[in-house]
């Protein structure tokens, strides 16, 4: 009977969650016409997108050349390390770049989000804005919302392109594949719209769902230092499961039916 | 001040975001503005296909002038019907052309060659729509190593 019991209160207690979560983003999406919103976006956007602004493009030069490294010393065997451009590219486009800057904005912004915000509880700035009449969803919650899901496509850009520029660095300047191949090779297996631009609708996907993660496990975390710990944690960990299980059911729909 | 700052900082974000989005479109994509207006389609039947594949391309002595579209079967006598979507800028191919499908390298992969024919009086000019009539289907590797057996067997005798 206590099984029963147990499972059941477990069904109702996420189900009460995702609704909640939902209110929660329908609060923060409603916001977005208030002009006086726009320099909140704006400060939030310094904090979640500038801020990665390092470790993104840091990650990316490194990832990049590691692919032109370890592609090279594999197509080099069948003489074709003229196809280095389009793997580095390719790689990085359609998965890397989006999967990637989505793990580390999770880590490094879906964090802070979530402890800021969960502070925020603990010490009843929310309630206390309630009090005055301000709204926390549209004070709070939709500024940092839109400032996620208008920073992480920029970044993931930044980072492909980054990429790019580090597989050259290897694979031309160091391992002596030719510069001209690297790029024509590149610009004629590399679409726009197959490849960029699929890359960029996955990214705003994977900015929607790890910012909202961020955003509610915050606002609905338990306001002890406890609880803000938690919900940390579970922050970076369902987020990057989330980013994870989405890429493959996107690249299946994306790239998958041929 | 600090305001100031921020919003410098976040100016040099999207700066960064447009040079980043810069490169991918012009270095690294290939940019094919190829929209319907700037396109006619012409159809030609094959025999046989082999790996040809829609967004393949079509070249005039190694110059690409367009895209595959779609390939179909022809319901009434089952063959292959491929649609070229050829560039506006380079019409005036007359009706006698013809088209191959072809390999580029030996592991390359397929493309449809196109050869334009002589144009002397009488001979119109390719439209939109036109079906062309002089094709030749791709070269099958088992049907080559068949032949080639078949070959050396009548050789023999």
């Amino acid at each position: 009977m206590s099984f029963f019991q147990s499972l059941g209160a477990t069904t109702i207690g996420k189900i009460t969650a995702i609704g909640r979560a939902t209110i929660m983003l329908f609060g923060a999406l409603i916001a977005v016409p208030r002009v006086k919103n726009i320099p909140l976006t704006i400060k939030q956007m310094h904090v979640v997108g500038v801020q990665s602004l390092l470790i993104i493009i840091v990650s990316g030069l490194f990832i990049g050349m590691v692919m032109a490294l370890q592609g090279y010393t594999i197509l080099v065997d069948y003489g074709a390390e003229g196809s280095l451009g389009p793997m580095v590219a390719l790689s990085l486009l359609r998965e890397l770049g989006p999967v990637v800057t989505a793990l580390l904005f999770a880590g490094r912004a879906g964090s802070a989000l979530t402890a800021e915000i969960g502070l925020m509880k603990a010490t009843e700035q929310l309630s206390s804005l309630e009090m005055m009449a301000v709204d926390p969803l549209r004070r709070i919650v939709a500024p940092r919302f839109w400032a996620g899901i208008i920073s992480m496509p920029m970044l993931a850009i930044i980072f492909s392109a980054v990429g790019i520029l580090g597989g050259h660095l290897v694979g031309v300047d160091w391992l002596g594949v030719d510069a001209g191949s690297y790029w024509s090779i590149m610009q004629s297996t590399v679409d726009w719209n197959q490849d960029v631009i699929n890359g960029v609708i996955k990214s705003l996907v994977f900015a929607l769902v790890v910012t909202w993660i961020a955003i509610f496990k915050g606002y609905d975390s338990i306001p002890t230092s406890e609880g803000i710990s938690k919900a940390t944690t579970e922050t970076v960990v369902l987020s990057s499961l989330a980013v994870l299980g989405l890429d493959f059911v996107l690249t299946a729909l994306m790239f998958g039916i041929e | 001040m600090n305001k100031y700052k921020t919003e410098v900082m976040v100016g040099i974000f999207v700066a960064l975001t447009i040079g980043a989005l810069l490169l991918l479109s012009l270095k690294v994509a290939n940019q094919t503005v190829a929209t319907d207006a700037d396109t006619y389609t012409l159809y030609a039947k094959f025999d046989n296909i082999g790996g040809l594949k829609p967004r393949s391309a079509v070249k005039v002595g190694g110059v690409t002038v367009g895209r595959v579209t779609t390939i179909a079967l022809d319901q009434e006598d089952f063959t292959p019907v491929v649609t070229l979507s050829i560039m506006k800028e380079y019409n005036g191919f007359p009706e006698t052309s013809s088209v191959s499908i072809l390999t580029s390298g030996l592991l390359g992969e397929q493309y449809v060659g196109f050869q334009p024919g002589f144009s002397f009086d009488g001979v119109a000019n390719l439209q939109d729509g036109d079906y062309l009539q002089d094709t030749k289907s791709a070269l099958v590797l088992e049907d080559l190593i068949g032949q080639f057996l078949f070959n050396r067997g009548s050789d023999d005798e």
